[in-house]
């Protein structure tokens, strides 16, 4: 038996799985029934009802507990004698120092987030440990290794982030019905029951004479005398109405637009809803459990309502709001599972897309896309948990010429569903694991040293815990034990201007930036520039110098004359983004190869899977065989598609 | 079995209870398709690793019912890749492998039935002593009449003879309403799918094609697999009742097969035989794993009728790491 009993996994290897959930269960249970006898699980979540249809280690009786601790444990009961230890944590809580991962003979991620994903890859570089990474959405899949020196890092590519909308497309010009739902959720919701300090600019923008726009803050306070129904009913007028009519009337927004209709609430619901309905006020006492779905009577989330329905759930909700959910009302975040949000924001979406000429949606797709709900199923997740339990074994048995990355996808490529491809090398010019230095291009009289830490060393860098040196001085650094003087002086650095600390920061100055739980430092050289474009560099600092490896050419020649970026422009539906992110050479057999990928964007805050994954560019393409062409080397290419 | 467990078959839209549960698959197939899903009917005969995986997959998935077979008593060896019963030999005696699977898969889902059927014509005190005397013997549903397979929209066997497949999948094929049936298969690091959907081929006639019709670079492990199926049968072994021991003769068997296809028998690799065989009855779990997610995406998409089921036969060799789909059908023109 020895070729098939080689296959087991060495006994006592020590291994780290982080993440119990989508892609956790599986592999928990994959890596149990394979011979692993020492896994270590950490994840921080708990279990929610959604969870339950793919992560079958939990039952509706665990919701609310670990899901490291209730995995284990079911686990246990098929396989008593082997050692699992849950950590109930979070992977980037200090406790898990490079110390801590390099216990481990290899580190197995089924992570649900970009910044965790980052952080551990560090780790797993400072503790040179490999790490097998994985990630799921739908039908599509991938397993991908990577080991110190020998193939690229997790971040040896650059990642999408998350996408963002030019302001004016949000409070203006919205084409898309996401358009809608942002503007919903981050400006109407932020303003009626978010923190009243923040930014907002659901009022801006109106005209190009934006000195005779008036201070309109009071429709918002409601007076103390005023009825609830008539605030509501004035805050639709306003938003929905006069909002839209101070629009109009810069006619250079709408010389190559379609003009949006004003719409006001006496059209739509000239009597009040009081007065419709008489058991509006048989409202659930419970605030968690207030919805106006239910007091309206509406109860199927895959409907998609009237603009009256609309109208009324936006009454509605927005009087429960008030009403039930008073205590509320001034700190709330939007939230996918707070019902009453959701319905807010469905109805806010609507509205404004029915004023705009855009197709309409129910709650239940509104939902996902507010919410950035990843698409889940529990084979996908089995089948990746399989290959990674492969790779892990290849890992531990030193097989590193056998090492590949595995896409699963929908339609077969090439006959295959699951396509394995010979992992690349390192890029030489990441960050992360080479020491290239990066270029900072700033304003050094406008950015402040806060600017530079949140959106480039924190956001960018993805720094959990930054230290940042200017030479030999030390200019900023956090941690939970600093002295009291020092912490005070880096708290008055941080609010100073680049070019106004004590050191001051001048085009030509290279900047050190570390993260000591991470292991990782980065030299940045700061070049001034004074002129950025607002919509596309609202940071105003580029971060540039980390390049992919592989060249824009490839894409034209495999792509065959097609078109080199399909943008997904109506993929609305899957609120997924669609780039080509890049070209490569290479294949698992031979050394010549030819594959277009292009990346999946799926949010940051997904449920199961990734936050950015690549994946063959044939994936989301319609199966016509009548596109598919050979190539040498007998490998299929095929042609790009509109992607709609 | 109708309407049992409440598995949404009733109401025409999904319950809010259905809606939360399923959220997230839901926005990958869409309502319709879960409704057809919690209204379809689906038999297992043969708890294997593969088949276990399967099931767990579309009870969570929420087919409207699961209907298991497999007589034998627990083992060591029958649950060496199988999660759903704790190696605790005093439970063991409760009843059937089926059995202890049916209970642990209940907990997955309580919206799906699940349940067992026995084998026929004898009771279950009956079958399950008469399988303690006889370690493996089964009973499947190939003895079955015909009209027992109307009750189900998909049968999956796993772990059967070649004649057994045959025989039920002709039954399936000779009722008026569509029954799909598949057959999935772990030998050690090597895992083979066969699906028909009953719009291309039986297994019969895929079996009976001549080598030279296939299209070409099919995948080598489809010949392998009919290799040592047919040792098996000619033999008289139950399936995976084979060791490296058996080399010599299956060797020969090849060349003779080979020869008799017009094929050079160094055609399939001798290593991948003595692989397969070596493998006997275990099955990788990782492999199983693969198997019975690519299986239930199959099954799941067939019987929701959304997406495109593949045609005909899914192979995946640890080795190389590829899953492959292959298109084996009497259609197929030379070449
Ligand atoms: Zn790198």
């Amino acid at each position: 038996m020895a070729s098939e009993r080689q296959m087991r996994a060495p006994k006592g290897a020590k291994v780290l799985m982080v993440g119990a959930g989508g892609i956790g269960c599986e592999l928990l249970k994959t890596l149990a029934l394979s011979g692993f006898d020492d896994i270590h699980v950490i994840d921080m979540d708990t279990i929610e009802v959604s969870n339950l249809n793919r992560q079958f280690l939990f039952r509706q009786s665990h919701v609310g507990q670990s899901k490291a601790k209730v995995a284990r444990d079911a686990v246990l009961r098929f396989r008593p004698h082997i050692n699992i230890t849950s950590y109930h944590a979070n992977v980037k809580d200090t406790k898990f120092n490079v110390d801590f991962f390099k216990q481990f003979k290899v580190v197995l991620n089924g992570l649900d987030n970009l910044d965790a994903r980052r952080h551990v890859n560090r780790l797993c570089l400072a503790a040179e440990v490999p790490l097998i990474e994985s990630g799921t959405t739908g039908f599509l899949g991938q397993v991908t290794v990577h080991v110190k020196g020998k193939t690229e890092c997790y971040e040896c590519q650059p990642k999408p982030t998350p996408k963002t909308y030019p302001v004016c497309t949000i409070t203006s010009t919205p084409s898309k019905f996401v358009h809608c739902i942002v503007w919903a959720k981050e400006l109407l919701f932020a303003k009626l029951f978010g923190n009243k300090d923040q930014d907002n600019d659901l009022n801006v923008r109106s005209t190009n004479s934006d000195s005779s726009v008036q201070p309109i803050e009071d429709v918002f306070e409601r007076k103390s005398d005023e009825d609830c129904e008539q605030y509501v009913r004035k805050i639709y007028d306003h938003v929905f109405g006069y909002n839209i009519e101070v629009a109009l009337a810069n006619e250079e927004t709408w010389k190559n637009r379609n003009k949006p209709r004003p719409i006001h609430i006496k059209d739509v619901l000239p009597q009040k809803l009081c007065e419709q309905n008489g058991n509006l006020e048989d409202r659930r006492v419970d605030s968690s459990m207030v919805s106006a779905m239910s007091s309206l009577g509406l109860k199927n989330p895959q409907e998609i309502w009237s603009l009256r329905d609309n109208t009324r759930v936006f009454l509605e909700s927005l009087m429960l709001f008030i009403d039930k959910r008073e205590k509320d009302v001034g700190n709330l975040v939007f939230d996918k599972d707070d019902q009453l949000a959701v319905e807010f924001v469905t109805a806010a979406a609507n509205i404004r897309a029915s004023s705009f000429g855009i197709p309409l949606h129910s709650l239940f797709e509104a939902k996902g896309m507010a919410g950035n709900i990843v698409h889940a199923v529990a084979t996908t997740n089995a089948i990746i948990a399989g290959l990674i339990v492969i790779e892990a074994i290849k890992v531990l048995q030193n097989d590193s010429c056998n090492y590949r990355m595995t896409y699963c996808v929908e339609h077969p490529l090439r006959k295959m569903l699951l396509m394995p491809v010979e992992p690349f090398e390192p890029n030489k010019s990441c960050y992360v694991c080479s020491e290239t230095p990066l270029l900072l291009e700033v304003d050094i009289h406008k950015s402040r040293l806060k600017d530079f830490v949140e959106k480039i060393v924190k956001r960018k860098l993805g720094m959990n815990c930054p230290l940042i040196m200017h030479g030999s001085n030390l200019i900023y650094e956090e941690g939970d034990d600093l002295e009291d003087d020092i912490a005070a002086n880096y708290a008055s650095n941080v609010e100073k201007l680049l070019a106004e600390l004590p050191s001051p920061i001048t085009s030509g100055t290279m900047l050190t930036v570390e993260d000591l739980q991470q292991e990782l430092s980065c030299n940045i050289n700061v070049k001034h520039r004074e002129d950025f474009d607002e919509e596309k560099e609202p940071d105003r600092m580029v971060l540039s110098g980390w390049s992919p490896t592989s060249s824009k050419k490839d894409v034209e020649v495999t792509t065959n004359g097609g078109s080199t970026a399909p943008e997904a422009t109506s993929n609305d539906k899957h609120a997924n983004d669609i780039e080509v992110a890049r070209a490569e050479s290479g294949d698992s057999v031979g050394n010549k190869r030819k594959l277009s990928e292009i990346s999946v964007q799926t949010p940051p805050q997904a449920n199961d899977g990734i936050t950015s994954k690549e994946m063959p560019a044939e994936v989301l393409e319609n199966d016509d065989e009548d596109d598919v062409v050979m190539l040498d080397g007998g490998w299929q290419i095929g042609k790009k598609k509109k992607l709609t | 079995m109708d309407g049992g467990g409440g598995g949404g078959g009733v109401g025409e839209e999904l319950t809010a209870q259905e809606t939360a549960l399923y959220d997230r698959q839901i926005r990958v197939w869409g309502v319709d398709a879960q409704r057809r899903l919690s209204k379809s009917h689906v038999l297992v005969s043969g708890m294997t690793g593969s088949t276990v995986e399967f099931c767990k997959n579309i009870v969570l998935a929420g087919v409207g019912s699961l209907t298991l077979m497999d007589d034998r008593p627990v083992t060591e060896n029958a649950i060496q890749a199988n999660f759903l019963i704790p190696p605790d030999e005093t439970k063991w005696e409760e009843g059937s492998i089926a059995k202890l699977c049916c209970d642990s898969l209940k907990e997955f889902n309580p919206m799906v039935y699940v349940s067992v059927e026995k084998g026929k014509g004898e009771n279950a005190l009956q079958s399950f002593k008469l399988c303690l005397r006889n370690q493996t013997e089964r009973s499947d549903p190939s003895s079955f009449e015909e009209e027992f397979f109307d009750k189900f929209d998909a049968v999956v066997v796993s772990c059967c003879s070649l004649a057994t497949k045959k025989e039920i999948n002709n039954k399936c094929r000779r009722r008026p309403k569509r029954i799909a049936f598949y057959t999935v298969d772990c030998r050690g690091s090597c895992g083979e799918i066969f699906a028909d959907l009953q719009n291309y081929a039986y297994v019969q006639e895929v079996i009976a094609l001549p080598w030279r019709n296939l299209p070409r670079k099919v995948a080598k492990l489809y010949f392998a697999m009919r290799v040592i199926e047919n040792f098996e049968e000619s033999a008289g072994r139950k399936p995976g009742e084979i060791s490296h021991s058996d080399l010599p003769n299956v060797l020969a068997l090849q060349k003779q097969v080979c020869e008799a296809q017009s094929f050079n028998d160094s055609f399939i690799p001798a290593s991948l035989l003595e692989r397969l065989l070596m493998a006997g009855t275990e099955e990788y779990p990782p492999v199983c794993a693969i198997l019975g997610g690519i299986l239930g995406q199959e099954v799941i998409k067939g019987l929701s009728g959304k997406g495109d089921p593949f045609k005909n036969f899914f192979f995946f060799d640890t080795t190389d790491g590829k899953g492959v789909i292959e298109d084996i059908t009497p259609a197929t023109p030379p070449n």
